[in-house]
Order: structure tokens, then C-alpha cells, then sequence
């Protein structure tokens, strides 16, 4: 017979203000196989942890059960105490008397006999546990992070300062994301491409980056420390280990269409650059614009392409890369803004959303950085910006805040005005959320050295009134409706994850939220990682957030890699299932039973074979087996029922 | 000690009990209050209006006969030393201003520092000196009232904290009472409203009588001759909100303490009786 | 309201910005100063309301208001401001506005004779100043 130590912590008046700890120690030391019961008032407080060290030697102890809070609180401090005793880990057990007795019972006998019941099932269950060895698994120490905005880019720069490879993979033909197309950034008006540049140059010739645009995943595989990840890259039609970027192609190329990078303001060509700043500085055709390719005529890039780098024969190609850690940085795209029908976007032409403004500020863009509206290219004299533009809008399906808008309009209102002088900007707003260093002040001096008029309020309507745009909105300050003919509008537009993240989320079997941003295994404390491991995010695919918060993200998702790195081997927890190789019928109902990939059939010896490393002990094939070949370790049969024996 | 003393026009008219009281103090004190021969009305308010510089110039003159006599200047009522103070500081920060008031007053601006006799009292003599020549200890619950324009604003009055004043706190206590504090001490009487809208000053003054007496105090402290009458006399049309509190310049409370002549307190011109509280030996009076 | 470049960057603004030596746009409407002021209740707009009229260039609407006829320049929105905005001095440029207009707010015939006899200096002094 084993010998099993019990102890009851009161955790304050959390457990002892409901339960009779005393009656619990009492009780728990009169069951078969307990040689010592004990009761403190924070077991997991260093003295409460000396106590269980001394019982453990005194009494020669080889099972012991902490009777406290949840597992998932103190599970891992007991368990490496109980092991620094010279106990297997394995030997140690919660009996969880507070989130589910104390917490959830009025004061009594009741809860005391429940307490005592937990008490009595753990023990059972400490008696027959079994020592088990945590099961090591080698790590591919290379990174595969998807998506090369900011966010994944410095994710990406950090794990390479580290000293590991990383496949770096951009479904655009560029890296850089959405920071590419913005003009200057909050709260400091440092010019985008000036601070971005830096890091695009160095990702492009960074040695142990591995730059895959124009690319997407399409298959991620394994488990951590052991993906195996398919990645599928479009083709360019031009064979960039030729091309000097000389840019004669785009020149001559006669298909002209709307520039999505310029948020249709401006045109573009079948081929392009879509910046001057662009890497890799390589064209890229569009292949559904290209007269070439649909229809086999012209092919003008190709006759006037001085190396002979357009390769119209190119194919899509398919790259595998076995990698230890993944981070998906898919950032953001915009809320169609042409869903609030009574903002008029896409049938006014003078009302544009955020992105189109940035493009129109930008020195590269389509009007050189002046402020003039589209629709006849005049210098707008009187600019509204509607903030809040399907965010906190139950009813078009954003409640939530976007967070960057208040800062980003701030912006926009003041470069404006500084382009603009004799100008008038008008901000519709809710609330300003300016929470951030530097943030309340700038939105401040938008207000006072800018003169932008903040009127709180939604707008009800924009429509056209001759050259004018009018806006009905409110400035619930005075309580007065206020109307505002303006030359131009600019909506603040809810982000929104971006398209294809549900379908990557899918594909990665990471969770996501009601709107499609993916899930983080804890909002407060692990709020890098996913639920699967080895597998983080960073920047707006988890959340809307700024380039601050982006990039510090990215530098923790990094960390979180470079941790996971740090040893040849990863450690996988040991309560996982064994078959019974002489019981198995070979049946396979285990194999479709499994969530996790982590069965299948040894067709040769007609059994089922578990892969320890993925087997995520969850029970699912135990129950699923029909001839009781799948026993769980230390949950195994004779075990659990013991367990409800104890419970009288 | 030798201060320039201005009187101004409605302590002069309204309120000679102020005037003689604290006369009588600074005289046992040792200060001596010499009153310009040709002083005018302050104004009153002070403009505040940016190019509204003319009521500026009467104030002028009596700083500048001050300055002339090498004297500091000392008020007792708080919106005199509000002007005057606000006025010596706008014409020595302000070039544009000092020009113009040299050139229309034909007399060249000099430096003068105006105190209000609180001031002077707590930073010439101290408290503790003050409580030394107390000739009885004043058993009583006083609530001080700053009001508005001795305290505001701030960096220009710059002698006590508007939002937790405490230099009439200090002289009560000083002086054996028992400082009573109240939520309305700092708010507005209503000032000059009583003229425009008696019932805008009279529903401040309610709050602030009510205040101190539903804190226990047994009479109010002030130093402004308006805030006098919105609380003192405007009470008879409060008379169903209960007994008379009765409402007293700080400069009497001074006398008291130090025992001067009942005569310069001049009780019978307030509308609620101080006297009784000052009856007996050691004050006391509770009615 | 019609707001429009002209009218918020209008003569009007500039005026009482002149007037009071206060940037109204300063102003990000707490409303500190309506919660504590003293004379609120007989206002026909809180103090807040006031200066965002002369921010959104409101001229007509701030000059009709009472609200600061009931301001007794007590300063202590003033001296409580989080943005340092004095708004007694906006009160008095108002004012100001409508009285060098020729609109006084205080008829000195219509005061009852009685009141006349029993009010202090200071009242008559500072009424002819801040209301005629």
C-alpha cells in the first residue's frame, strides 16, 4: 500500500469561510492508504509548501494531495515541490475544493461533505498514479510567420537576430503591409516610409530570412516543433533573378486599371511596381488584367524587357518548410464602408476612406501628397471625418472599437490643415480614445493649434448637393443638429481581420472570434499565444491595434519562438493514452475518434498506434474503443472507478 | 509697522463696524494704517475684459499714492484687494497696459505690494504670536467663508489654496475657536447678482448658511462686506429656515479675542445678533 | 446649426477670443465647470454649453443666452479648469459683446426704490460695470 499525505489549504476565508477544513483533515485522515492529513492557511505560500516538504520526509510519503484552488492555478508549483522531494510529479494531486465546492456552495454541512468527497476521490486516484516521464521531442528550430506587415516582419527580424532561419511568407507581391500605404504616423508625424524602410531593407537582404511573396499557406501540418508547412506562390510571370527593376516594362505596358494600393485614386499598369520603395523592387503581372495572358496578344513587357526576365510560361509553385513555430501576422483590412448606405461611399466620389486619405497625403501617391478631392481635383476647403464608421455598430456586426481611429483622424486633421491652411476640418466623434504615450496630447493640439472642430455625434446622412457634400450630423454638446457642407468626407473605417484570416484560422486549427480575429490563449497572460502550441500571433490578425502595440506584440510573439528554440528538445506532457496492442481488434473507430491526428492504424500488425506527441489526452478514443484496448494513463479504468468509489 | 490703508467705499458706507474693528486691532497690534487723503472707489471688479483698460486708472491712483508714500498697500474688504492686487500685478507684468495707464493717469507706474490685513496679520505676526496677545479664548464653532475674490484667482491672490483655503481656519483657531469647515466655505454668494436677481444670491446664500449650520457652527467668519449682506442681512428672508446664524467680519472676532470695547464691534447693525455668542466670561453662548 | 469655415473661424470668435485673452478651442468640454458652478441653476444653458457656442462660431445663439448675465465672475470654474481655460473672461467678453452694443441687461428705473436704499456700494459699483 501506498502512503499518501493530505493537505487542505483554507485559501483565506475562500475555502475555510464555506467548508469545515478541519472536518475535511479529520475525515481525510481516516481514509485507507492516508499515514497524514494537514490543514494551513496558504498551502501555496512558501511555509505552506515547507510544511508538505517536512511531511513528505517525515512520513516517508509517496502520493500526496493538495486539496486547494483549481488545477489550472497551482497544479505546476505543488507538482515540481512534490518533485524536488524525490516524488514523481505524476504523484501529486489537486483536489479542487474551490472553484468547485467553496466557490459555488453557501456555507454548510453540504459543502463540507463535498470537500470531503473531492478528498476521498483524489486519494483514490493518488493511490494507484503511476510515476510517468515527460515524452522529449526534437524541434526544427526554423519559423514560419505569416505575413510580413510590420508586425510579422519584426516578429520575423527578431527570430532571425536570434540565430534561426525563418520562411517569411506575403500574399503580396511587397512586405511592409499596410504601413506602405500610410502616409505619416501618430503621434509624432514621422513620415510612414521613413521609419518603415529601414526594416523592409532589412528583411529583404537579411541572411537567414527566407522571403516568400506573392505567397500563401495552404497546408500546415505536425505539431509543435515539428510543422511541416505547404506554401503556394502565384506567379509573377517575370523571373526575378533577372530582373533589374528597371521599371520599362510597367512604362510601356498599355493595360492601365484602378490601383488597389492607391485605393482606386489612382491608375496602375498590368505590370507594375506598386511603389518606388517596394521590396523586393520587382514588377509582378496581374494576370487577369494582362492582355498576354488572357487572350495572347501584345507581350510588349516581353519585347521591350532589356534581360529577358518576363516569363510568361511561369507556374505556380509549391515549397515545403519544416519549421518548430509558427507566427501568423495576417493583419487587418477595412470595413466595407459602402455597407452604411447612408454615408454614400462608393457612389460619392468625394467621400473616401482613410486608407484613400493616407494616399492622398503621401508624397508617392497619386497627387503627389496634395490635398485634392477626386472627384474634380480640387483643394477640399471644408473636410468632414466621420469617425466610428461600422466600429461600435452592433448593428452592422463591428461592436467593438477599432481602436487606431480616434488617433488616426487626429492625423488626418491635422496634416490637412497643415497642407491645407485656410482650410476647415470638422471630426465627428463618440468618445476620443487617446490612451497611449503622447496620444491625448496630440489630439489636443489637432484641436487647438489646428482648429479642428470635434463635434460629438454620429452622422445620420452624406449626399451630394451640387459641388458639396453635405453631412447631417449632431453635436450632442449643445444638443443642436449640425449641418456642414463640405468639399470632401473621410470615414474612419472599422478594421476588420483580414480576408482569408478564417479560412487560414481553419487551416492552422487556431479559434477565432465571433468576427474573425484569431484567439489568444489568454486575453491578460498569454496574450501572444493561441491555444495550439507553438503556434502565436501578433499584430491586428488577434486584435486592432497600432504600430506600437504591433510591433512590441511581434517582439514578444518573437521571444516566444526564441524560447521554444532555446532547447534541442521539447518536453510533452506524459498523460497520454497507451493501446493495448493484444486487446486491439484494429477496428480503427479510434483513428476517426481522435481531434488530433494522433492515432492511426499500424495496417501490418492490424493495431492502433498512438503518436505520443500529439495525443492531447483528451480520452476521446478511450471512450470510442469498443474492446477496452485504450487505456489513459492514470486515468485508467480500475482507477476512475475507484475514484467514484470513494465518493459515498 | 506702517501700511497705506484703503478703506474702499462700501466698508466706509455699509460696514463701519468692519472699519472700526479692525482699526482697534491694528492699533493693539502696533500697525499703523495711514488712509490716502484722496482715495477713490476701486471699481469694485476688476474688468475683465481684455481691452477694457479704463477702470484700471482709479485703482492706479491709489497704488500710486501708496507707492509715493514708500508704503505697502493692506484692505480688509476681499474684492477690494482682489482689483487692487490683480491691478498691481497686470501693470507690472503688462508693458503695453503700464504704458497706456502712465500716459492717461500723467504718472509714472512704480512697484507697490498689496496685502489683504489677513495676510499681513498671519505673515507679520504668525499665529502663534497672534494667539499670545489673546486676552480670552473664544469657545466657539466659526465657520470661515473665503467666498470667491479673496482666494481667486489663484496665482495672483497667491496666499492661500482656493480649493482648501486655511488662513481664517488658522485665525479662529488661533484664537481658541473651533474652526468649522463647509463645502460651500469657497463657493460664490452670489456678489453683485443681488442686484440683477435677488433670488440667484439668495439661493447661494441659503446653501452656505445651511451648510454651517448643519456642520454645527454657531456664526460665520468673513471679510468681504457683499458676502455680509447676502448672508447677514439678506437672512431675514431666510427666516423660515430657522434660527439667525449670525454672520461676523473677521476683524471682529479679532476684538473680541483680544478684548477690545464691545463698541467697536457695533453688533446692533447686523440683522443676526453675534453678542449673545460673545456673552460671558469665556464667550461660549450656545443659543 | 449651419457650421461652416466662415462662421467657425468668424469675426465673432476672433473677437471673444480677443476680448477674453482665452483659446476656446482649448476648451474639450468636461463640463467641470457647469458642475460646479454656483449660479448654474438660473442659467438657461450650463457654462460648458456657452463656450462651445463661441467654438462652433455660434454667435447669434451665444449672445442670446443667459446664462451670462448669472455669471458672478467668482472664478471658480476658472481656477478648477483642467485646460486653463478661464471661462469668466469668455462670460465677460459676452458681456461685453452686448453691452458695447448697446444692450444693457440692468434698467436702473425698474429697480424697486427700496432695494436701491439697502444694498452695499460694491453691488451698485460691480452691477454697472458687468450689467450696463
Amino acid at each position: 500500500m501506498k502512503r499518501a499525505g493530505v493537505f487542505i489549504c483554507w485559501c483565506g476565508q475562500n475555502i475555510a469561510g464555506t467548508v469545515d477544513v478541519a472536518a475535511v483533515r479529520e475525515a481525510a485522515a481516516a481514509l485507507p492508504g492516508v499515514v497524514h492529513a494537514q490543514d494551513y492557511q496558504y498551502m501555496c505560500s512558501e511555509p505552506g509548501q515547507e510544511l508538505i516538504k517536512a511531511a513528505s520526509a517525515a512520513h516517508r510519503l509517496d502520493a500526496v494531495v493538495v486539496a486547494a484552488c483549481s488545477p489550472a492555478m497551482h497544479e505546476t508549483t505543488f507538482r515540481r515541490l512534490v518533485a524536488g522531494c524525490g516524488l514523481n510529479e505524476h504523484q501529486c494531486e489537486i483536489a479542487n475544493i474551490r472553484e468547485q465546492c467553496s466557490w459555488v456552495h453557501p456555507r454548510g454541512a453540504e459543502a463540507t461533505a463535498k470537500a470531503k468527497a473531492i478528498v476521498a476521490s483524489m486519494v483514490a486516484k493518488a493511490l494507484r498514479d503511476e510515476p510517468l516521464a515527460p515524452i522529449s521531442v526534437p524541434v526544427s528550430r526554423r519559423a514560419l510567420v505569416i505575413g510580413a506587415g510590420i508586425s510579422g516582419m519584426q516578429a520575423a527580424l527578431e527570430i532571425a537576430a536570434g540565430g534561426y532561419e525563418v520562411a517569411l511568407v506575403e500574399r503580396e507581391p511587397y512586405i511592409g503591409g499596410h504601413m506602405t500605404q500610410l502616409s505619416e504616423t501618430f503621434p509624432t508625424l514621422d513620415c510612414s516610409q521613413c521609419i518603415l524602410t529601414p526594416k523592409t531593407a532589412e528583411v529583404g537582404r537579411h541572411p537567414r530570412i527566407e522571403l516568400l511573396v506573392n505567397s500563401k499557406v495552404t497546408a500546415l501540418e505536425g505539431y509543435v516543433g515539428n510543422f511541416r508547412a505547404t506554401i503556394k506562390r502565384t506567379p509573377a510571370y517575370v523571373d526575378w533573378s533577372k530582373c533589374t527593376g528597371c521599371g520599362l516594362c510597367e512604362e510601356k505596358c498599355p493595360t492601365k486599371l484602378a490601383s488597389a494600393f492607391e485605393r482606386g485614386l489612382g491608375r496602375t499598369k498590368a505590370i507594375s511596381i506598386p511603389f518606388p520603395q517596394a521590396v523586393p523592387h520587382k514588377p509582378t503581372i496581374a494576370a487577369e488584367h494582362c492582355q498576354y495572358l488572357r487572350s495572347g496578344k501584345c507581350g510588349i513587357c516581353a519585347k521591350v524587357c532589356p534581360v529577358g526576365a518576363i516569363d510568361f510560361q511561369q507556374g505556380e509553385e509549391t515549397v515545403r518548410r519544416d519549421v518548430g513555430a509558427v507566427v501568423v501576422a495576417t493583419g487587418y483590412d477595412l470595413f466595407p464602408a459602402a455597407k452604411v448606405g447612408e454615408y454614400g461611399y462608393g457612389e460619392l466620389p468625394d467621400v473616401i476612406d482613410g486608407l484613400a486619405f493616407e494616399r492622398l497625403n503621401s508624397a508617392s501617391g497619386p497627387t503627389s501628397g496634395q490635398i485634392k478631392r477626386p472627384s474634380d481635383g480640387k483643394v477640399p476647403k471644408e473636410v468632414v471625418f466621420i469617425q466610428c464608421v461600422g466600429s461600435r455598430d452592433a448593428e452592422k456586426g463591428y461592436p467593438y472599437c477599432s481602436k487606431i481611429c480616434c488617433m488616426y483622424t487626429a492625423k488626418h486633421a491635422r496634416l490637412y490643415k497643415h497642407k491645407v491652411h485656410a482650410g476647415q476640418a470638422y471630426v465627428f466623434y463618440m468618445d476620443v480614445r487617446a490612451g497611449g504615450k503622447g496620444y491625448e496630447e496630440f489630439v489636443q493640439r489637432a484641436q487647438e493649434e489646428d482648429g479642428a472642430i470635434y463635434l460629438r455625434g454620429r452622422v445620420a446622412k452624406v449626399f451630394q448637393e451640387g459641388d458639396k457634400v453635405m453631412v447631417w450630423g449632431a453635436d450632442t454638446l449643445t444638443g443642436a443638429k449640425v449641418e456642414v457642407a463640405a468639399d470632401m468626407v473621410v470615414l474612419a473605417t472599422a478594421i476588420t481581420p483580414a480576408a482569408g484570416a478564417k479560412d487560414l484560422a481553419q487551416l492552422l486549427k487556431v479559434g477565432t472570434d465571433q468576427y474573425g480575429f484569431f484567439n489568444e490563449a489568454h486575453p491578460k497572460l498569454r496574450p501572444v499565444e493561441s491555444l495550439t502550441r507553438g503556434l502565436y500571433l501578433t499584430g491586428c490578425c488577434q486584435a486592432p491595434k497600432d504600430i506600437p502595440d504591433a510591433v512590441s506584440q511581434a517582439g514578444s510573439a518573437a521571444s516566444k519562438v526564441l524560447g521554444l528554440f532555446a532547447g534541442k528538445e521539447l518536453q510533452h506532457p506524459p498523460t497520454v493514452v497507451r493501446v493495448i496492442s493484444e486487446v486491439c481488434q484494429g477496428c480503427g473507430l479510434c483513428v476517426e475518434a481522435c481531434a488530433y491526428q494522433a492515432r492511426e492504424l499500424d495496417t501490418r500488425r492490424k493495431v492502433a498506434v498512438v503518436k505520443e506527441v500529439l495525443c492531447q489526452g483528451c480520452g476521446a478514443c478511450a471512450v470510442a474503443c469498443p474492446s477496452g484496448a485504450t487505456e489513459h494513463k492514470n486515468y485508467a479504468k480500475g482507477q476512475v472507478l475507484s475514484m467514484i468509489d470513494a465518493i459515498q | 509697522m506702517k501700511l497705506a490703508y484703503f478703506p474702499g467705499c462700501t466698508v466706509k458706507a455699509q460696514a463701519p463696524q468692519f472699519e472700526a474693528s479692525a482699526l482697534a486691532v491694528a492699533r493693539v497690534l502696533g500697525v499703523e494704517l495711514v488712509e490716502p487723503a484722496n482715495w477713490q472707489c476701486c471699481g469694485a471688479v476688476y474688468p475683465l475684459a481684455t481691452d477694457n483698460l479704463l477702470p484700471l486708472a482709479s485703482p492706479y491712483r491709489t497704488l500710486m499714492a501708496a507707492a509715493k508714500a514708500g508704503l505697502d498697500v493692506t484692505t480688509l474688504c476681499s474684492a477690494c484687494h482682489n482689483v487692487l492686487k490683480r491691478t498691481a500685478h497686470r501693470l507690472q507684468t503688462d508693458a503695453e497696459v503700464r504704458a497706456k495707464l502712465e500716459a492717461f493717469t500723467e504718472e509714472p507706474w512704480q512697484p507697490v505690494r498689496v496685502r489683504h490685513l489677513l495676510e499681513v496679520i498671519r505673515d507679520e505676526f504668525g499665529w502663534e504670536a497672534l494667539a499670545g496677545r489673546a486676552q480670552r479664548r473664544l469657545s466657539l464653532r466659526l465657520a470661515p467663508y473665503y467666498g470667491c475674490l479673496l482666494l481667486r484667482p489663484a496665482e495672483v491672490m497667491a496666499f492661500d489654496d482656493p480649493e482648501r483655503p486655511r488662513v481664517l481656519h488658522q485665525l479662529c483657531a488661533a484664537l481658541g475657536a473651533e474652526p468649522v469647515s463647509s463645502p460651500y466655505e469657497a463657493e460664490c454668494c452670489g456678489a453683485f447678482l443681488t442686484l440683477a436677481d435677488a433670488r440667484a444670491s439668495l439661493a447661494a446664500a441659503r446653501n452656505i448658511i445651511a451648510a454651517a449650520r448643519g456642520r454645527g457652527a454657531q456664526a460665520i467668519v468673513t471679510s468681504c462686506p457683499l458676502c455680509h449682506f447676502n448672508l447677514d442681512a439678506r437672512q431675514a428672508e431666510l427666516a423660515a429656515d430657522g434660527q439667525p446664524l449670525p454672520v461676523l467680519y473677521f476683524t471682529q472676532v479679532l476684538a473680541q479675542a483680544l478684548g477690545l470695547s464691545d463698541d467697536c464691534c457695533q453688533f446692533d447693525l447686523h440683522y443676526a445678533d453675534p453678542a449673545p455668542r460673545f456673552a460671558g466670561e469665556s464667550g461660549g453662548g450656545n443659543g | 446649426m449651419r457650421l461652416s469655415r466662415d462662421e467657425v473661424a468668424r469675426a465673432f470668435v476672433q473677437r471673444i477670443e480677443e476680448l477674453s485673452e482665452e483659446r476656446v478651442l482649448t476648451c474639450y468640454q468636461c463640463g467641470k465647470c457647469s458642475a460646479g458652478c454656483p449660479m448654474v441653476e438660473f442659467m438657461d444653458r450650463p457654462p460648458h454649453q456657452v463656450i462651445r457656442l463661441v467654438q462652433l462660431g455660434q454667435e447669434q445663439a451665444a449672445l442670446a443666452a443667459e446664462a451670462p448675465w448669472y455669471c458672478a465672475a467668482c472664478h471658480s470654474c476658472a481656477s478648477r479648469c483642467p485646460r486653463g481655460t478661464d471661462l469668466s473672461r469668455v462670460m465677460e467678453a459676452l458681456r461685453s459683446v452686448a453691452l458695447r452694443a448697446g444692450r444693457p441687461r440692468l434698467d436702473w428705473n425698474k429697480l424697486p426704490p427700496e432695494v436701491l436704499a439697502r444694498l452695499p456700494q460694491q453691488a451698485f459699483v460691480s452691477g454697472a460695470r458687468k450689467l450696463t
